[in-house]
């Protein structure tokens, strides 16, 4: 008998071709390079659509009364607007964000009830539609917290001055929807310093605070800073927060003081794309201002992500 | 392995170790970790200015009860202490005690040397920057200082501006003492500081041990006993949470009174 | 102990002097009470949010097109109480103004009862408070429709305020959206945590999660723009066929768009439950002859099933909560219907596109409101669902359930 039908007699079938994992494994890359795919087209048809009408002009001139023209178009206001208000907004949400992660990961009992609840509500603050976050922003920034300044200010009958949109009250409201990113991307980055160093602090006679100011928070600045860019690329980008908090279609100056209205990158393409009189017309300057935002958002989203690899790299290397 | 080192003077003969004084005196000191009871009733008296060995099997209360004594139990979540802990005659358990000047007075060293990720002159200084008040000067004649004392300072005198992570492993422990040692501590815990280096280093870090103890009064942490033998002038053997016997080395290691503890020099377990 | 000299001993009891540190003692409250802000920035949320529309839910508001007039004449009878009532002022707005300009309101009330269109004045709702939940909830006949109907028509002169054509909107919406992009990002999860070479997943994931930077306005221009004109015509086809109205902006583009926002979402929860499924548990299926695909799909992809699921209720809820893509692309019509080729309304892009126009302190304003409201709840509950359902994952990993 030969080797291979007496194998055969003993029950050993040839190897076959495996159907369903080959189907399995295809699907599923084919779903990975979907994904992909989509966001190269997104990508590409907005870049080549976008890029001819781009330009340094467009970049840093502002629109005044052409703002259909495509060839007298700019979007200078816009982009000042979506700048001042991110700024502005990390001024505020990166103090309360690092301070939170910071009481989360050193100082806080981790089983304790309360460390439960604050998680959670963070949870939660990640979860709130950005719609609601708008509304917020105009019944308690502007209502409650602007009302009662004027009140404060002028007595009852006054004009509103602070009780109205204005940039200061979008850059509040939108701190308070990017505070989860800060936080997660403090707590990360804390969680990643060896617990040998605060060791090491605490025995050689320094209390907590100084141990976190002089050897944690130095250490933990990489994924400070990522957790900034972060929240700043997301913010820059979001347009229903400011809808109603101060966002406005055409400002004829740009914002000289926190109570002022602001032009933006984003609601400018939410404006121009449903209230357009001629849609053909404003299309180069529609894809214009949408690649302006897209480059804006992925640059800095792009930084981040390199500065947490970087990070979790030297981790992975120091455990 | 044979040591390839002189054997070291003898330790300090038992009756002039009974008359240094007693810097650290326990009396009936019990730790629970939550419900798991850590440390039983331990009762001893560290003299100064010697070398007091903590040996004993894995997990049996020597480096717990080496951090009751900077208080760095106090970190951990569900710890209870009671009995009577005096450093310096004083009860270092009572709550007013300044637990960061203590931590101050009784400097310590781990197992896993743990330099900052700063450079070696700011790890040195570290302690130092904390009291505040040195200027640049004090500051930089302390730190050669200590690292003189920690019989590393020939190798990085010239360095001192580069990170402490591009030490060998054992330079990283010796500078980790020499910050300890800035501080200039009265007493100086070590929690098994050899045990993550080669032969070498181990014996380098043991002689400085000898050198320090004429400055320090040392207690040191170790499961390898040659090393309890070659540097300490007293052991306790640990067992369990309990406190077998204490005694001084030459004693305990040629004539212990305990049979467990006789079991346990002579290898029969551990 | 008495042997050691007086000035050693001293140094020692100086350690029973617990010192001031007022800077730490400072820095601690500082560090604590600020981070209770997120606890109380949620509470806020909610509080302002429910509290413009407490009214709705306490019987509150009026809607009605014809209220009782009272004249001016009556201004000495009435008691604050019921002018305040009457004039539909909130207690600070009411204790600002005087008599004068109270007497004004009167007048101004009474006037826009006059204008009112004579067949407006007579239709048989015109009394009707379309504020109360039966109108808010339950279809109703309307003049002018012949059979009952869900109808959101807050502008027209008899303010419709039914609900639940924008609810059916969201929820088309969000389906279109999930069932689009669960399977697609599932599946790349599978794929990056389990199939891809270790070098290749490291550029894979953030290339994916790259998706995550594109803002939802972006995406909604996309939609409109590109997606509505490519997919006009295969849509109007195949409803056709299928005999279904179709408009250009409906719910399957915005569903689809919606779809591009949540796949980064879904995506990186899958991904992360997949990849914390124990090595020890692959390495096992594959030690006894498994495929990659098989070790995947029958060991790690049934353990990582809750915290999977977990990855769809945030979809779910990102995907309903989200504003701006289907306030560009859904076509805006709040009308019942599952059509998914239909023009639609989601209850986001009600709340953005009327509040603008929505009298300040009015049954719209509170209306809006209102629905902000229910949208906060239904995202919460989503997220707390969503927490519990980690939570358990974790501790089932941990060996702790």
């Amino acid at each position: 008998m030969t080797p291979r039908a007496s194998l055969r007699e003993a029950g050993f079938r040839r190897a076959g071709v495996d159907h369903a994992s080959l189907l399995g494994g295809g699907v599923t890359l084919a779903a990975t390079a979907g994904i992909l795919a989509i966001l190269i087209v997104i990508l590409a048809v907005i870049v080549v659509n976008g890029a001819p009408s781009l330009s340094w002009r467009f970049i840093t001139t502002s629109t005044a009364r052409d703002m259909f023209d495509p060839d007298k178009a700019g979007v200078f206001p816009m982009l000042v607007g979506t700048s001042a208000r991110v700024i502005l907004m990390t001024l505020f949400v990166v103090p309360v964000g690092v301070i939170t992660a910071i009481y989360l990961s050193e100082y806080a009992r981790a089983a304790s009830p309360l460390t439960r609840i604050i998680r959670g509500a963070v949870n939660n603050l990640a979860g709130v539609p950005s719609i609601v976050f708008g509304l917020f922003g105009l019944g308690f920034f502007i209502g409650f917290i602007g009302g009662t300044l004027d009140e404060l200010a002028q007595g009852p009958a006054a004009e509103p001055r602070w009780g109205k949109p204005g940039i200061l009250w979008a850059s509040l409201t939108l701190a308070v929807m990017t505070l989860p990113v800060v936080i997660v991307a403090t707590e990360e980055s804390l969680r990643a310093i060896a617990p040998g160093l605060r060791e090491a602090s605490l025995a050689l006679g320094a209390t907590k605070f100084e141990t976190v100011t002089r050897v944690v928070l130095p250490q933990a600045l990489p994924g400070i800073l990522t957790g900034g860019i972060l929240a700043v690329s997301r913010a820059a980008g979001e347009v229903a927060p400011i809808l109603f908090t101060g966002a406005a279609y055409y400002m004829a100056t740009l914002p000289g003081s926190l109570t002022d209205q602001f032009m933006d990158l984003g609601y400018h393409v939410f404006v121009l794309s449903t209230q357009s009189p001629n849609i053909d017309q404003t299309k180069p300057i529609l894809f214009a201002t949408v690649l302006v935002l897209l480059l804006l958002t992925f640059s800095l989203n792009f930084v981040a992500i390199l500065i947490r690899a970087r990070i979790r790299r030297s981790q992975r290397a120091a455990h | 392995m044979t040591s390839v080192r002189p054997t070291p003077a003898a330790p300090a003969a038992p009756d002039t170790a009974a008359l240094a004084p007693v810097l650290i005196r326990a009396q009936g000191v019990d730790l629970w970790y939550g419900a798991a009871h850590a440390l039983r009733s331990i009762t001893l008296d560290i003299r100064e200015k010697l070398v007091t060995a903590f040996i004993g099997p894995s997990g049996c209360g020597k480096s717990t009860f080496l951090r009751c004594l900077n208080r760095m139990n106090d970190l951990i979540d569900g710890v209870r202490i009671t009995g009577r802990l005096e450093v310096g005659g004083v009860d270092i358990q009572a709550p007013t005690v300044d637990v960061i000047e203590l931590r101050k007075r009784v400097g310590m060293v781990f197992q896993k040397s743990n330099p900052f990720p700063k450079s070696i002159f700011d790890n040195v200084a570290y302690g130092l920057r904390l009291q505040g008040g040195h200027s640049r000067d004090a500051l930089a004649e302390r730190v050669e200082k200590s690292l003189r004392a920690a019989a590393i300072w020939d190798e990085v005198k010239d360095r001192l501006q580069t990170s402490a992570l591009s030490l060998s492993g054992g330079q990283q422990q010796r500078l980790c003492i020499a910050r300890a040692i800035a501080n200039e501590p009265d007493i100086l815990l070590m929690d098994e500081p050899a045990s993550a280096l080669d032969p070498i280093a181990t014996a380098r870090i043991e002689d400085l041990i000898l050198e320090l103890k004429q400055r320090y009064t040392i207690v040191i942490v170790t499961h390898n006993m040659q090393q309890a033998t070659r540097i300490s002038d007293q052991t306790a053997f640990f067992y369990l949470g309990q406190l077998v016997e204490f005694d001084s080395t030459a004693k305990i290691f040629t004539n212990p009174g305990k049979k467990q503890t006789e079991d346990y020099v002579t290898g029969r377990f551990g | 102990m008495g042997d050691s000299s007086s000035p050693a001993e001293a140094r020692w009891r100086q350690l029973n002097t617990r010192r001031r540190r007022p800077l730490e003692w400072l820095a601690e409250r500082v560090i604590f009470a600020v981070s209770l802000s997120a606890i109380v920035m949620v509470f806020l949320i909610f509080l302002f949010v429910a509290k413009e529309s407490l009214p709705v839910f306490t019987g509150g508001v009026d809607s009605a097109l014809v209220q009782p007039v009272r004249p001016v004449e009556d201004f000495d009878r009435l008691s604050r109480a019921e002018l305040q009532a009457y004039l539909g002022l909130s207690d600070a707005e009411f204790a600002r103004k005087d008599d004068e300009t109270l007497r004004l309101l009167m007048e101004v009330k009474a006037e826009a009862q006059d204008e009112i269109p004579a067949e407006f004045r007579e239709d048989k709702d015109a009394r009707l408070n379309t504020a109360q939940w039966r109108y808010l909830l339950l279809p109703y006949q309307w003049t002018g429709y012949d059979a009952p109907a869900f109808i959101w028509q807050p502008i027209s002169l008899i303010h419709k305020y039914n609900i639940v054509p924008l609810f059916i909107g969201s929820l088309k919406a969000t389906l279109v959206a999930l069932v689009f992009a669960v399977p697609l990002s599932v599946a790349a999860a599978i794929y990056v945590s389990q199939l891809a070479h270790p070098r290749l997943k490291e550029w894979l994931k953030p290339a994916i999660e790259m998706l995550a930077g594109i803002p939802s306005v972006v995406a909604g221009f996309f939609a409109l723009i590109v997606m509505a004109t490519v997919l006009e015509a295969p849509i109007s086809a195949v409803a056709g066929w299928l005999g279904l109205p179709s408009s250009r902006l409906n719910a399957l583009v915005a569903g689809l768009a919606l779809g591009f926002a949540i796949i980064p979402v879904v995506f990186s929860i899958a991904e992360d439950a997949l990849t914390s499924v124990p090595r020890s548990y692959v390495q096992g299926a594959l030690a006894l002859g498994a495929s990659k695909w098989k070790a995947a799909w029958q060991i790690v992809l049934p353990a990582a099933l809750p915290g999977v699921f977990a990855a769809v209720i945030l979809g779910f809820g990102r995907a309903i909560g989200e504003t701006m893509i289907v306030l560009m692309a859904s076509g805006n019509a709040s009308i019942v219907s599952w059509n998914i080729f239909d023009s639609t309304r989601t209850i986001t892009a009600t709340i953005a596109a009327e509040l603008a126009e929505a009298v300040f302190g009015g049954h719209h304003y509170r209306m809006l409101f209102m629905l902000g409201t229910l949208l906060f709840i239904v995202t919460f509950a989503s997220n707390f669902l969503a927490d519990l359902v980690i939570h358990r994952l974790k501790a089932r990993l941990e060996g702790r359930a």
